[in-house]
């Protein structure tokens, strides 16, 4: 028999739908345009149907949650009933009630689920009292802080941090009304395997997993008139901030982030962009370096500090094979500090990145200076930028774009792009090969790097031989790669690792986003790289400039760092 | 090792003539009551005075079997607890009840030697000397299929089981039917889950055996979490053999190659009793690789639950033997299709798969002629709570519960009044006097808002506060609940903390209503069939009895004068001699006054806890 | 100290299996009668399971302890029928007896746990307690304490 293609038809509401694979109700609710509610169910996470906020009646009345319930033809379902709505109005009173409601005082205020819906559904009063206990917040982690007070146990932060991430710092302890997210015998989460990136923050749905805030440190330095502070802005930040700050999703916004910055005091701005392109001539070098001796391979690449951490707590064994190149904000942070040596005034450098972990990043003893400061003293993540920006009563959007402070102003494309998964990757192919066409541009752009899939491949040709490389995002999938590689089967030559999925675009530290529109970001920093005169790293006049001064005796010291050696 | 069909059936032969050839067998009840009331060293101490009187005695079923021998076996349970430790002496079928070490003697001399019965040690029914077990009004009236080896054989013996057609009917599934035609058995028979939903057993296996999945699995319910039920332990530790032939069977009939039976942590004997069982079918060649010299091959393990009411839960008890937290999942997929480790899964629970043999020896049809149409066959329960006769009895479905608690029962303990029987555990309803003559099967108990759950029933007398009752089991749900779920979590929480301040008699104007709701919101809403019924002790005995829910509130009152914290206690100071013995008896000095005039007693230092009551020699002190 | 050659071996009798990470737990507590710290870093290991993980299945079932457990567990089983024949007075004379309550659950002398359960099973035989793995039945305020006094006597009675 011929299969022919039958239209299949079911009911929301009345509404006649067809339905196309959907897994689930909801997703198919949601694509007739309505908006039901949900605290636990993620697209990229597995199924856990714990919220029974979206549940649905079926025409005998009965309730099914719409994110475990495949579609049917022919099957009616109501989405609205007084009976639902009763349902789901009891279930937010009894997640309030065991909830702190100190609503004006949290920094997820107005970006709180939980807050939401009980104004959506118009909770007046909570007929139970507030017995739980009070336990203390875990500001431990230089990233992450954790209040229990607040968590409604709608498991996303678990799932992301095992399935999406495979860190396994954190999981359910305890049952029933005793319940709690934990890490192993409760330790904190600084002792934790916690990889610091941020990725249980962006799932959280209320107020319980927040990011480190360090606005207020910025700020004193910035008032203190003997002190000069100068930043950087990472690549993705300027994407990043969005319908926050009125821009589109994904809008690339660097001149006004520079302008905005100057605003609020900052004495000197760069861009990190900068710094990738100094990570792209070493990493390059070092690259071709183990190719000819062939030691060492495959070389992994080294930017992202989640990664690093997550090598160093659970794959110790892959950091000879990690690149010893410094991420792109060491590396810039270094040379800016480095220059400013001789004026003699204390000096404090920022960094603004999409990124959580780079909170851990900064205070790494491998990053200090003789004296035992910080290269980069204080990171602000996306976020921090907006609650700055915010508190100063700027009309961001209405900004006229700057540019960034001289002499270390000019970047290329290839810097840029570092913000996205494959970009690291895409940056380095650029420098070594040899062909410096603009359609060796278009090759290298297509050959595979590009994308949002968790593992890419691509092969390119490099003095006659082939290179295999790896694309990697989200620590799970990093997890997959090197347990072949542990088990002998890892082919690749070159393997760029980033531990949020998507890249640092979709980074814990950057405003949430929804999934539809995750690639925006993305796209924003390919059409910067696009629109730069200068595309390879190389070819900024910068490059030389630094290499025959500050650099000249201080390459090693300033560019390349050994995890996993012994601390003094 | 027998590698065939006609070496099972020369084997079964020789064990039946060996079991002929006992010219008398003592059968001491070693059940988890028995064993506690000291059966194993009655076990000992027979077998000590048997050797001394120069006895032949067989602990195992003789290979070579010769006369005049006595066989002393182990067996499960009885059943009828309340009087253990019990010793049942065959072939005569006399029932010794509450024996002791000292009794061991005269059973030898005078039962086992001179054949005579010994009356002291009988039970008495009012008046009446039951000598043999069968005339107890306990077992009158009870249908014994599933029970009908356990307290009859020895459950830590192949050969007993063999000797009396087990392994029967799955030699019968291997070699005369085909996978569809065991199960057309099955389905035909209209067997119903026991564990608690009623879900037709042949269905479920029909829809495993359908789908295209190399491995399959067989997995058995132990996990009788219910407070108040253990027909399972039951089965488990007196026949488990049994149990063991029908998962063998749904394997065959499913294709599936490897079993696994969860039981509880609580069950150490029925862990013992399985690994032991298990490890003699492995010996014979029952379980294993090709058995028998068939292509069919079934493995089955055993684990051990952990504490976790919720893994009675199908996908809560799949996710434990995974070795993960047993927090239900959210269905569809349903466990036949994605149970155990992914694969197809038949779950039902011990005491369905031990009416599979049953069913398989003797035919769908007989099986149809026990009990309702809709729900056929026998039905296990544990008798407990303010009943005379506590204990496991099997009856066929559609026994009424008057039946149950009266004839079988033997009425209330004491002088009580029956008030209310509580029925399927914390998932169940509580039934009244007017549901006396309900017929107990499926379909009829959840037209009344309870159900058979796996079949505990705790009787209560008039003296039981039927708002604590319902306390204490949303206690014990709360206890257990998983904490996946808000409703269940949050939700039960809600309502505990409710029920506590009524009984404490600090109900207020509004919280039955706010039961309600938050009942209705949580067995609408809850994730797991365990979190949907939660309510239901609560739902049905605010049906039954809203008025003690309403005293409770309105009037700070305990109708029951169960709860202390609404006890009223107070001196008649008409009846009051003045004696100051309440004031002495009391142990937090609340009473006082002169002596030949009537005391008082403080309300505020009082601790209600009756101490005055019992010591009044005029009763003048009065509660309520 | 944690033999951790025992506790490899115990491992090994499971095929080192993830999946077998309950019966694991188990028989670590059997031989230890808690779940020692130092197991979870190593079965973490072993396994290939997070540290967070095990400790979310040990803290999910009743029977796994983290702290060290006496060597007599008395479980005062609070079952409908139990409870209906007057379970708790047993439970509380007993705490009284140890200095123990419902939080702290073991004597300071590693002799005693008491601790509730569901339901042994025993319902025909209420109200009963379980020492270890033996049940004892129709208990009774008075009987428990006689009890706690024979397992003291046992105890001391070699010496």
């Amino acid at each position: 028999m011929i299969p022919v293609e039958k239209k299949e038809i079911m009911y929301i509401d009345n509404i006649p739908v067809e339905i196309h694979g959907e897994r689930n109700l909801l997703e198919l609710i949601r694509k007739v345009g309505i908006i039901l509610p949900t605290f636990c169910y993620h697209s990229e996470l597995s199924i856990y149907g714990a919220c029974r906020m979206c549940v649905v009646e079926d025409e005998k009345g009965r309730l099914e949650a719409a994110c475990s319930t495949p579609p049917r033809a022919g099957m009616s379902i109501r989405t609205n009933t007084e009976r639902l709505r009763h349902y789901r109005k009891v279930i937010l009173e009894l997640l309030l009630a065991h909830h702190c409601r100190d609503c004006t005082t949290c920094a997820s205020n107005e970006k709180c689920k939980l807050q939401d819906l009980a104004r959506t559904f118009h909770i007046a009063g909570v007929r139970f009292p507030n017995t739980a206990a009070k336990p203390k917040v875990d500001d431990s982690s230089l990233c992450i802080v954790m209040d229990h007070n607040k968590c409604i146990l709608c498991g996303d932060c678990v799932r992301t941090c095992n399935e999406v991430q495979n860190v396994g710092a954190i999981d359910f302890a305890h049952r029933g009304s005793k319940m709690t997210i934990s890490t192993a015998f409760n330790v904190p989460l600084a002792e934790s395997p916690c990889v610091g990136c941020g990725q249980c923050v962006a799932a959280c749905p209320t107020g319980a997993l927040m990011v480190r805030n360090d606005v207020s440190k910025v700020s004193r330095a910035i008032a203190n008139p003997d002190v000069t502070v100068s930043v950087q802005v990472a690549p993705a930040v300027r994407v990043g901030l969005g319908r926050s700050v009125g821009l589109k999703t994904g809008e690339e916004a660097m001149g006004k982030i520079v302008a905005a910055l100057r605003r609020l005091g900052f004495d000197e701005v760069y861009d990190t962009s900068t710094g990738a392109d100094l990570t792209v001539m070493e990493e390059a070098d070092e690259f071709v370096q183990r190719l000819e001796s062939g030691e060492n391979l495959p070389m992994f690449t080294s930017c992202c500090p989640g990664w690093i951490q997550f090598a160093e707590k659970k794959y110790p064994e892959i950091l000879p094979y990690i690149s010893t190149c410094r991420s792109p904000m060491q590396m810039l942070a270094g040379v800016v500090k480095e220059q400013k040596k001789k004026t003699g005034k204390r000096h404090v450098h920022v960094g603004v990145m999409p990124c959580t972990a780079k909170k851990f990043e900064a205070a790494r003893k491998e990053f200090r200076d003789e004296f035992g400061n910080p290269m980069t003293d204080y990171v602000l993540t996306t976020e921090e930028l907006i609650r700055m920006i915010d508190e100063a009563g700027m009309v961001f959007s209405e900004l006229e774009p700057e540019a960034v402070d001289s002499p270390l102003h000019e970047k290329s494309g290839a810097g840029v792009i570092f913000g996205v998964t494959g970009g690291v990757t895409e940056a380095v192919l650029r420098r070594i090969s040899e062909d410096k066409t603009s359609s060796s541009l278009q090759r290298i752009a297509f050959s595979g790097v590009r994308g949002f899939e968790g593992l890419r491949e691509a092969t390119i040709m490099y003095k006659g031989r082939e290179i295999r490389i790896a694309v990697v995002s989200g620590l799970a999938n990093v997890s997959r790669l090197l347990e072949e590689w542990k088990a002998g089967f890892c082919k690749y030559d070159f393997v760029e690792v980033m531990a949020c999925p998507g890249g640092c675009v979709l980074g814990g530290g950057q405003p949430f986003i929804h999934n539809e529109e995750k690639e925006l970001r993305g796209k924003g920093l390919y059409k910067a790289d696009k629109v730069c005169s200068i595309r390879r790293s190389e070819d900024n006049p910068l490059m030389q400039e630094l290499y025959n001064g500050i650099l000249k005796d201080k390459r090693h010291e300033l560019l390349h760092v050994h995890y996993g050696e012994k601390a003094e | 090792m027998i590698s065939n069909r006609t070496e099972l059936q020369t084997l079964r032969e020789r064990c039946k003539q060996a079991l002929a050839a006992e010219k008398r067998k003592i059968l001491v009840c070693c059940g988890t009551g028995c064993v506690a009331g000291g059966a194993l060293s009655i076990y000992a101490r027979l077998k000590e005075l048997l050797k001394e009187r120069g006895i032949a005695c067989e602990v195992e079923l003789a290979e070579d079997p010769h006369d005049e021998t006595v066989g002393l076996k182990k067996s499960g349970c009885h059943g009828f607890c309340e009087m253990g430790p019990l010793v049942r002496i065959e072939p005569e079928g006399y029932l010794y009840t509450k024996v002791r070490l000292t009794d061991c003697e005269e059973i030898i001399d005078k039962t086992i030697i001179a054949g005579e019965h010994i009356a002291r040690l009988a039970y008495r029914s009012g008046d009446e000397l039951c000598k043999v077990q069968e005339e107890i009004p306990f077992y009158k009236k009870q249908t014994r299929l599933v029970l009908e080896h356990t307290g009859h054989i020895d459950a830590t013996s192949i050969r007993e089981y063999l000797a009396n057609d087990g392994y029967l009917a799955f030699e019968k599934a291997l070699f005369e039917m085909s996978g569809e035609e065991i199960i057309d058995e099955i389905t035909n028979s209209n067997l119903r889950g026991r564990g608690g939903g009623g879900f037709p057993a042949g269905r479920k296996w029909a829809q495993v055996r359908r789908q295209k999945c190399e491995d399959k699995y067989v997995v058995c319910n132990g996990d009788e979490g219910d407070p108040g039920a253990f027909m399972d332990r039951s089965v488990m530790e007196g026949d488990p053999h049994r149990m063991l032939e029908g998962m063998m069977i749904a394997g065959l009939a499913c294709g599936a190659k490897e079993g696994y039976i969860y039981v509880r942590a609580e069950y150490p004997l029925a862990v013992n009793r399985l690994r032991l069982a298990i490890s003699q079918a492995e010996e014979l060649g029952l379980l294993g690789e090709n058995v028998l010299g068939t292509k069919f091959s079934f493995r089955i393990h055993i684990n051990r639950g952990a504490g976790a009411f919720v893994c009675g839960e199908g996908s809560a008890l799949t996710a434990s033997i995974e070795g993960k937290r047993g927090m239900p999942r959210v269905k569809p997929p349903r466990t036949v299709e994605h149970g155990l480790f992914d694969k197809p899964t038949v779950l039902n629970n011990v005491e369905t798969f031990a009416n599979v043999p049953l069913i398989i020896l003797r035919g769908a049809q007989w099986y149809r002629g026990i009990g309702p149409e809709n729900s056929p066959g026998t039905k296990a329960f544990a008798l407990t709570g303010n009943i005379a006769n506590t204990g496991l009895i099997e009856v066929p479905m559609g026994t009424t519960l008057r039946e149950v608690i009266f004839d079988i029962g033997g009425g209330m303990k004491g002088n009580g009044e029956f008030k209310a029987v509580q029925i399927g555990g914390p998932s169940g309803g509580c039934l009244t006097k007017e549901h006396l003559d309900i017929p107990l099967d499926f379909d009829s108990l959840k037209q009344v808002g309870a159900m058979i759950g796996s079949g505990g029933l705790v009787v209560m007398d008039d003296k039981t506060c039927m708002v604590e009752v319902a306390r204490f089991f949303m206690n014990f749900t709360q206890n257990e609940s998983c904490g996946k779920c808000v409703p269940c979590r949050e939700g039960t929480k809600r309502m505990l903390e409710i029920l506590e301040r009524i009984v404490a008699g600090e109900g207020r104007d509004g919280d039955i209503e706010l039961l309600e709701e938050l009942a209705e919101t949580i067995s609408a809403t809850a994730l797991c069939g365990l979190g949907k019924t939660a309510p239901s002790p609560v739902l049905s005995t605010l049906k039954y009895f809203r008025d003690e829910y309403e005293a409770h509130v309105y009037e700070k009152r305990c109708p029951a004068g169960n709860c202390q914290k609404l006890r009223r206690i107070w001196i008649d100071p008409v009846a009051c001699k003045g004696c100051s013995l309440c004031a002495r008896t009391c142990p937090v000095g609340a009473i006082s006054g002169t002596l030949r005039s009537p005391f008082t007693i403080d309300a505020e230092k009082c601790i209600k806890c009756g101490a005055c009551v019992s010591a009044c020699k005029f009763k003048a002190v009065k509660e309520g | 100290m944690v033999d951790m050659e025992r506790v490899e071996s115990i491992v090994e009798e499971y095929g080192g299996e993830s999946r077998q990470v309950i019966a694991i737990l188990q028989a670590i507590q059997e031989e230890y009668h808690y779940l020692p710290r130092e197991i979870f870093t190593y079965l973490s290991k072993r396994l290939g399971i997070s540290e967070a993980q095990i400790y979310s299945v040990a803290t999910f079932y009743e029977n796994f302890s983290l702290e060290p457990k006496g060597k007599y567990v008395i479980k005062v089983c609070d079952g409908t029928a139990c409870h209906v024949r007057k379970s708790i007075p047993i439970l509380q004379r007993l705490r009284e007896q140890l200095g123990l309550s419902e939080q702290k659950i073991t004597t300071d002398d590693l002799l005693f746990t008491v601790e509730t359960v569901s339901c042994l099973g025993a319902c025909g035989l209420a109200p009963v307690i379980m020492v270890n793995d033996v049940v004892h039945p129709a208990m009774t305020p008075d009987g428990a304490v006689e009890l706690l006094e024979e397992l003291r006597a046992g105890e001391v009675a070699p010496l």
